[in-house]
């Protein structure tokens, strides 16, 4: 699978290395909904750098990523879109609502660090 | 009454016989079984029929002792109840075939009835299946066919007229112990059924004001709304204001009861408190995002320890054991 999960304290980041079939797109949310589990990770960064192409597919996994996660207590930001995928998904449209996206890995972390307490915060 | 003549069930000479006989007498059945009530049976029978009956059965009772011993011997040649040791089986027998004949000469089942559910009661909870049952008491119904065969084999018309009126009675008789073993059974599915709902689903208080509620096993509609109504009536009693559901025990789940929870926590919500779903299985997770159930408003937390965390932080007691947070929420 071209995709390396790593551990990172509270955050699990998924490193997509080529692009991915479809097949592949189900196995990574597979994998990071049972890894959720396992690590009891608050967090994922997902960097889609090396995606040449996000398809209306690959944008609704990545969306249905997001909300199991969110379900199984972990919020999840997107790293790395290429300026060209990111004009391409604004004319296609694609619906990208409850997904949260940085500019890079450091802006994901800072990110999710304030998603997570915002989370423990916002009770009222 | 013929003098003894012993009862010779495997006679070679009798066999053929039988087993020409055997499928008429099931067809006989088969047609006049169903519209036979209990109480209309005994009113039907003519004066023939009985006399043969009370005939053949100070016979049967004659040869009690043979018939029951080549009885038993059939049900551990068929392995029947091999729950049950050599000598249970044998006083079972012995007390079956006594009720058996009473209920021959008498054409009343009741008492048969009655003690087909007590042996129901007793050998259920020892794995007895229902085929069993059914087979011994086949068994017996051949048994004693096979004697009367025996018996009146020199007389052919007189040997049809014996069966006329053993084999409706015999029927009638297996019919009551395989719908009264049927029925005992269902009667203990129910009571499980009953306590496995009441057992299923505690509400159990962890701290003043926070409830857990685990949920294991299957969540089908209507125990997902006992739960909800449990619930609401704890939080009320409690007056809690956190309560957190844990779903780790539950394998699957559906559209309905998805939306279920997701009434259960607005419910809870009226009420003044705030519910923390723990436990969801990836699978769940998964499948509850493909089902598109809307739990944007839900709070999720991955397992029922973080879970606990998170509504002690909520609930006001410092979260000292999650490490990272050291402030006193006020509620």
């Amino acid at each position: 699978m071209s995709v390396a999960i790593l551990r990172q304290a509270d955050y699990l980041i998924a490193s997509i290395q080529s692009d991915l079939s479809d097949t592949e797109v189900i196995e990574l949310r597979h994998e990071l909904a049972e890894l959720v589990g396992m690590h009891r990770a608050r967090g994922i960064v997902i960097d889609v750098a090396a995606l040449d192409v996000i398809d209306s597919f690959v944008a609704r996994s990545l969306r249905s990523i997001v909300l199991t996660a969110r379900l199984r207590g972990a919020e999840t930001v997107i790293v790395g879109i290429q300026p060209d995928v990111a004009i391409a998904m604004v004319q296609f449209r694609l619906n990208l609502e409850p997904l949260r996206v940085a500019l890079d890995l450091d802006a994901a972390t800072t990110l999710l660090d304030q998603l997570t307490q915002g989370d423990q915060e916002d009770g009222e | 009454m013929n003098d003894g003549q012993p009862a010779n069930p495997r006679g070679a000479e009798v066999r053929p016989e039988e087993e020409k006989m055997a499928p008429e007498a099931d067809s006989q059945t088969a047609e006049r079984e169903p519209d036979r009530s209990d109480d209309e049976r005994p009113a039907e029978r003519s004066d023939g029929d009985s006399s043969l009956l009370l005939e053949l059965v100070s016979y049967l009772r004659e040869c009690r002792t043979e018939l029951r011993e080549e009885w038993a011997r059939r049900i551990s040649q068929a392995d029947l109840l091999q729950v049950m040791s050599e000598d249970e089986i044998f006083s079972e027998a012995t007390e079956v075939y006594d009720n058996y004949m009473d209920a021959l000469e008498t054409g009343s089942i009741e008492t048969l009835q009655k003690y087909a559910r007590e042996l129901s009661e007793r050998i259920i909870p020892r794995g007895v299946e229902t085929d069993e049952v059914l087979g011994i008491v086949l068994l017996l119904r051949d048994v004693l066919a096979r004697s009367l065969f025996a018996k009146y084999q020199e007389d052919l018309e007189h040997l049809n007229r014996v069966l006329d009126a053993y084999e409706p009675a015999a029927n009638r008789i297996a019919v009551t112990v395989g719908v009264s073993f049927v029925e005992e059974r269902e009667r203990v599915i129910q009571d499980q059924q009953e306590s496995l709902r009441e057992l299923s689903t505690p509400v159990l208080q962890l701290r003043d004001r926070l409830l857990i509620l685990p949920i294991i096993g299957v969540l089908d509609p209507s125990r997902a709304r006992q739960l909800t109504e449990q619930l609401l009536a704890a939080i009320r009693d409690n007056r809690a204001t956190v309560v957190v559901i844990d779903i780790t025990g539950v394998a699957t789940i559906d559209r309905t009861v998805a939306n279920h929870l997701v009434q259960t926590v607005e419910a809870s919500r009226l009420m003044g408190a705030r519910v923390i779903l723990t436990g969801l299985s990836s699978e769940i997770a998964q499948t509850v995002v493909d089902l598109g159930v809307d739990l944007s408003m839900m709070r999720t937390v991955g397992d029922l320890q973080g879970g606990i965390e998170e509504a002690e932080r909520l609930a006001g007691y410092s979260g000292a054991e999650a490490g990272d947070s050291d402030r006193d929420d006020d509620v």
